[in-house]
């Protein structure tokens, strides 16, 4: 059981290349925290500080208020499963979850006795004498697991583990990651550019864009309340619809379009405006128009596409609007629709600097 | 389809007339140290074996005065064994731990370094020949095998092999292995080694068969007779022959010559075996 601090982290490598640009998190016992970017935005760099696989340029890292900075990966007593499960291709499975309690000196029954306890509860022990080339990807990455978890490390850190399985896999593991964090207790964290899995299995949620965290909180949080541009159109599929939008002092307008009902909004600047696809609804006097062009059958919903009539065309974005609808509603390509959107479910971002202002 | 067929017979017309080239003439020699002396100088080359084999072996290997003045055939074929499997593991043990230091110890020196040894590839063990016998004859190791052997075994081509092996390996398994508590010790004993596994079989056989072959390095260091490698003894048994006196004892001759190729073969087709196996499980 342990608690996790980042205090003012920082990460240059050798090359002069800024990684990570001063992150404060305190990850409390037993969190769930996910680390959720798109590639590049220093993540994975931040989860190998605190595995002790890089070096940290600046600021401390403290594991149960102990500082592991010059600690050895090995004696900081965490675990970690790697995106290509990182598997020693040459030993059987037994021996790959053993081999950490081997180096750690531990008595032969005991070692026995937690793979044996480990491989019951990720369902591999039918497994356990065959080589990691005889195994399937799912059951790589339970031995992979496994191999974490019979260390009884105190934190667990994922590194993209789940990007490796077909879409199916993935959800299942999704769901066994997370029934088995919480059944242990133990504090993780976990590194994807993945944004439903970042929303599923986190207890709190850190967006990162370049090397910065832009928000942290509950992922539900973070889906109705964005603090920035970014994370608002970063967690959410589909993508929120965003408009360019300016304001003069009534109104919001883009192009020949006209939103009512905003105040208190800087004018003679670029906004934007944001729309969750499941905030639109078709409606005949709805605020917006659009032209059909491709409709999305998922089940029991559909996603519908189309180009937004009568919107400005500011550099840098479209004019495609999506919304979301149940199963039922199957509107034609190429017909027109009106949609309807609450305003106070709208958001309304500072094009330039992200800033969520409504 | 008879297309196809004549393209095989071709390929394999092609094929065996190259099989019969390469191993015609072994065969000849191996027909000829199975006939007599007397025979041979009679009637040259034979090409179908002869009723010697047993007595010619045997007098080649076990009997004083058979080929040498003093030395047997079967302490020279010893010596070189002991010269091709000291070499190959020096250099597969020299090599690899010089390939670890290289690519897995971040020391400022390393790409230079790499690339001086890279470099000594370019220099034959003729250049440094003196200067080697200097040093091993200061140290008053002629005639012996640590002194055969140790100066050799540095290896470049090994080196380069190694390295370029290691650098294939996943960084992750690395970083597993430090986080699961491994030493560098230990990393390299119960990681790198067993995946090297293939790679080592193939630096044996290749640095055996080199070993086995070096004629100048141990007719230098060697100054007694039973010290001699079977390639010094078929030099100097050819040498004997020339000088004449007696009656030229070819089928000894060509007796040791087969006897000096047996071991490479053997060596060769054994681990060849174990070195495929390798290969095809340790894929994926």
């Amino acid at each position: 059981m342990a608690t996790v601090k980042l205090k003012n982290i920082k990460k240059t490598y050798p090359n002069g290349a800024v990684a990570v640009r001063g992150v404060d998190m305190a990850i409390e016992d037993g969190e769930f925290v996910v680390f959720v970017g798109p590639s590049g935005c220093g993540k994975s760099t931040m989860l190998r500080m605190v595995a002790g696989l890089e070096n940290i340029t600046d600021g401390e890292i403290e594991i149960d208020d102990r500082v592991i900075n010059k600690v050895s990966p090995a004696d900081r007593d965490v675990a970690m499963v790697f995106q290509n499960y990182a598997l020693y291709p040459h030993m059987t499975v037994r021996g790959n979850m053993a081999y950490g309690l081997k180096n750690r000196g531990l008595p032969k029954a005991e070692i026995n006795q937690k793979v044996t306890d480990a491989a019951k509860m990720l369902r591999i022990h039918d497994y356990l004498d065959r080589q990691p080339n005889q195994l399937s990807g799912g059951q790589r990455q339970r031995v992979a697991m496994g191999r974490a978890i019979v260390r009884d490390p105190k934190v667990f850190l994922f590194d993209e583990p789940l990007s490796n399985l077909d879409a199916k896999l993935r959800v299942q593991m999704r769901i066994e990651i997370k029934r088995l964090q919480r059944r242990m207790g133990v504090t993780s964290i976990y590194v994807t550019h993945d944004q439903t899995e970042a929303m599923t299995l986190a207890d709190r949620l850190a967006v990162i864009n370049d090397g910065r965290i832009e928000q942290m909180g509950a992922p539900i949080e973070l889906y109705n309340n964005p603090a920035t541009l970014f994370v608002a159109s970063f967690i959410g599929a589909p993508q929120i619809n965003l408009i360019p939008v300016q304001f003069d002092g009534k109104n919001l307008n883009s192009g020949d379009l006209q939103f009512s009902g905003f105040k208190d909004l800087p004018e003679n600047t670029d906004l934007i405006l944001g729309i969750r696809p499941d905030v639109l609804e078709p409606n005949n006097d709805g605020q917006l128009e659009m032209q059909v062009d491709l409709v999305e059958q998922h089940g029991a919903e559909n996603l519908v596409y189309g180009a937004l009539n009568g919107a400005s065309t500011t550099d840098g974005y479209n004019t495609e609007i999506c919304f979301k609808t149940d199963q039922n509603t199957q509107p034609a390509i190429d017909s027109v629709l009106k949609l309807h959107f609450d305003q106070n479910h709208a958001m309304v971002f500072n094009k330039e600097t992200g800033e969520r202002l409504i | 389809m008879s297309n196809i067929n004549w393209r095989i017979i071709l390929n394999h017309t092609i094929l065996l007339i190259g099989v019969i080239f390469m191993s015609l003439p072994v065969w000849v020699a191996f027909s000829t140290s199975t006939h007599s002396a007397e025979t041979i100088l009679r009637e040259g080359l034979q090409f179908w074996p002869g009723t010697n084999f047993i007595g010619t072996y045997r007098e080649v290997l076990f009997e004083q005065g058979g080929v040498m003045k003093s030395v047997l055939g079967i302490t020279m074929l010893k010596n070189s064994m002991i010269l091709g499997i000291g070499f190959a593991i020096g250099k597969v043990i020299v090599s690899m731990l010089a390939a670890y230091a290289i690519v897995y110890f971040r020391f400022r020196l390393a790409t230079p370094l790499f690339w001086i040894i890279f470099l000594t590839l370019l220099l034959p063990l003729e250049v440094r020949i003196i200067p080697s016998y200097e040093v091993v004859a200061g140290l008053g190791l002629l005639d012996t095998n640590f002194g055969l052997i140790v100066p050799l075994i540095a290896s470049a081509t090994g080196t380069f092999y190694f390295r370029q092996f290691f650098k294939s390996i996943p960084e992750e398994l690395l970083e597993a292995a430090r986080l699961d508590g491994a030493t560098p010790w230990r990393f390299f004993v119960d990681i790198l080694i067993p995946l090297s596994k293939t790679m080592i079989a193939a630096i044996l056989i290749i640095m055996f068969v080199v070993g086995w072959n070096q004629y100048l390095w141990p007719l230098i260091m060697t100054t007694k007779e039973e010290n001699y490698t079977l390639v010094i003894g078929i030099k100097q048994i050819y040498q004997i022959l020339s000088e004449g006196g007696e009656l030229p004892q070819y089928q000894k001759a060509f007796a040791l010559t087969i006897l000096a190729t047996l071991p490479p073969v053997l060596v060769v087709l054994f681990f060849q075996n174990w070195f495929v196996k390798g290969l095809v499980e340790s894929e994926k």
